[in-house]
């Protein structure tokens, strides 16, 4: 197990390596020279030519991407053009309102999701099923921001229960901690559940047709029982895998979510690095999240042995 | 994988069209709705509409009357003129997404799955570019072009290329090993005759529930974009700017957010439906979605 998680890890070398070269080419791509931006309207061309050297800016391509990686294995993500501190900081200043969101956006995804769509492939055909499909098809079609406003609408405007916008640290208490994330948790959470449900309903369909679960209805067991114990544990594993693709959608969603109800987070921190063309920021964004989401597939992975005994590493 | 592919039966034109939507309700409702809405774009400066540019300053915001349909946003401008002048835009940035995608997708998964030497590198290309959220693929595409309507369609297709490119590539290793395709290449026959015959007719059917799938998210990711600030300039009335426009004064009126919006969901929605239709009328068993 241990040796196939090393050689997995190291497996993931080449695919990052990959996302870095992409994600530096970006940046050496940037119209504009930064060390005139950086150098101020009084510099000398000396001056200018001085920090372009103290920078590297004047070494070869594949130079300055080694210097740029070195950078990055001490955790030094560069300074950001706008605010001058470094990008290290000021990504993980803003983690927490992320975390918070993508963790609460999942968990309600997964409670919503996978009761319905292994209760829909119980009665495929049915009512409950077709019920259950609309809604899939329909929430992959709601975009996420039309959604938070229309949730917007109906629980702070009209019902007046829960904050309009805004975010408040788990720091504050959990209830307002709660309060201010329902809302966005939830428009981002429903637009991933419908993606999680078809997956859920396809592979319990197969599960459903399968010997073993003829014989667990003969031996008499309860229908949750044979639903969760002998159903969803042998088909788990296109649920997880779902859950991962999904993660990529769930990334794209916070960005918006955070700009819909004002959050102060990754996504906020993205969009305004976009609006300054603030590019180490837009860079060290990109980098984070793509390596997040290789790791939590590659997290994935691993996990298949935990459903499946047959798999092993 | 599987070795074996279903070789999709070559689509009969004459099969009458009302027979498969008797068959595939939900896909003939998809494919009505995209109707009506392709038609509304093309037909917009018909349909009772103004210059979607033109400011009328003491209307602003006014809600939603017999003059103003979909009612007016800050600076007086007609919302359902906009909102059928946008579906312009998406309808464009969705087409030109899907043919520039399924082109150069083709065209990689072609090169990786019979050219031995370029498979590995262009595999791990690919596998880097999806490894990156396509939306800040998008944004960063985009900080560094420019943003217009062209720059948009190009960084979409970027993102969407690589899921092209594995499902070619995977129908290209399968149909490689299929007896026909081997009885082929035994008797002698040219290369491109092979390609033109067996392999690209086979990928026809997966390419086209792949490219619905395409266009649903190119028209949505398009919004997103927009909304956030990196997408179509905000000159153009694309639907996710005027939603970007009407975010500050949403809580009192929310006509500028929303007609837009059931806009997109509805555009989204009808080619989704549309796609799934496909799909189970062709069952090609490559395509993923996600």
């Amino acid at each position: 197990m241990l040796a196939y998680t090393l050689r997995r890890l190291l497996a993931t070398i080449p695919v990052m390596t990959v996302v870095a070269l992409l994600v530096f080419s970006l940046l050496y791509l940037t119209p504009g020279d930064p060390a005139v931006v950086l150098a101020g309207e009084q510099a000398t061309e000396a001056d200018v030519a001085r920090l372009r050297s103290a920078m590297a800016l004047d070494r070869p391509f594949l130079e300055r991407f080694g210097i740029w990686m070195g950078g990055i294995a001490r955790g030094d993500l560069g300074m950001s053009v706008f605010s001058n501190r470094p990008v290290t900081e000021l990504i993980v200043q803003r983690l927490e309102p992320t975390l918070a969101l993508t963790f609460g956006a999942l968990l309600i995804a997964v409670l919503i999701a996978v009761p319905l769509g292994t209760l829909a492939a119980w009665r495929s055909g049915g009512i409950l099923d077709r019920l259950v499909m609309s809604f899939a098809v329909l929430g992959f079609s709601v975009p996420v921001f039309v959604l938070g406003y229309l949730l917007i609408m109906l629980f702070s405007v009209y019902l007046d229960v829960l904050p309009v916008q805004g975010y408040k640290p788990i720091a504050y208490g959990p209830g307002p901690f709660l309060k201010h994330l329902a809302l966005p948790a939830l428009s981002l959470g429903i637009v991933n559940a419908a993606l999680i449900a078809r997956i859920t309903r396809a592979s319990m369909l197969e599960v459903l047709n399968q010997d073993y679960m003829r014989t667990a209805r003969a031996k008499g067991l309860s229908v949750p029982r044979i639903l969760i114990r002998h159903g969803l544990r042998n088909a788990a594993i296109p649920i997880v895998t779902i859950i991962g693709i999904g993660f990529a959608m769930l990334i794209s969603g916070v960005v918006v979510t955070e700009t819909v109800f004002n959050i102060p987070g990754l996504g906020r921190l993205t969009v305004d690095a976009i609006m300054r063309r603030d590019y180490p920021v837009i860079q060290g964004v990109i980098l984070v999240f793509s390596l997040t989401y290789v790791l939590i597939n590659l997290l994935i992975d691993l996990s298949y042995g935990l459903f499946d005994p047959r798999i092993r590493y | 994988m599987t070795t074996s592919v279903s070789v999709a039966p070559r689509m009969r034109i004459a099969v009458p069209v009302w027979r498969f939507a008797r068959e595939h309700a939900n896909a003939a409702a998809g494919a009505a709705m995209f109707a009506v809405i392709v038609t509304a774009a093309l037909a917009a400066p018909w349909l009772g509409t103004i210059d979607p540019q033109s400011i009328a300053v003491l209307d602003r915001l006014r809600t939603p009357d017999s003059q103003y349909w979909f009612g007016a946003d800050l600076i007086g401008r007609d919302v359902y003129s906009r909102t059928l002048y946008g579906a312009r835009v998406s309808l464009q940035v969705g087409l030109g997404v899907t043919l520039l995608a399924i082109s150069i997708g083709l065209l990689v998964g072609l090169l990786s799955g019979f050219v031995q030497a370029a498979d590995a590198v262009l595999m791990r290309v690919m596998d880097g570019l999806m490894s990156i959220p396509s939306i800040l693929l998008a944004v960063a595409l985009i900080a560094i072009t420019g943003a217009s309507l062209s720059n948009v369609i190009i960084a979409l297709s970027i993102s969407e290329v690589p899921r092209v490119a594995r499902l070619v590539r995977s129908v290209v290793i399968a149909l490689r090993q299929q007896p026909f395709v081997e009885a082929a290449i035994t008797a002698g026959t040219r290369f491109h005759l092979i390609l033109w015959r067996h392999i690209l007719p086979n990928t026809m059917a997966p390419l086209l529930v792949q490219g619905t799938y395409i266009f649903a998210s190119a028209v949505l990711t398009e919004a997103i974009l927009s909304f956030i600030g990196a997408g179509t300039p905000p000159a153009i009335p694309s639907w996710g700017n005027i939603i970007a426009e009407g975010r500050t004064v949403f809580q009192f009126a929310p006509h500028i957010v929303l007609f837009p919006g059931i806009a997109l969901s509805l555009t989204v929605l009808a080619v989704n439906l549309l796609g799934d239709g496909l799909r189970d009328a062709l069952d090609p068993r490559f395509v993923q979605r996600g």
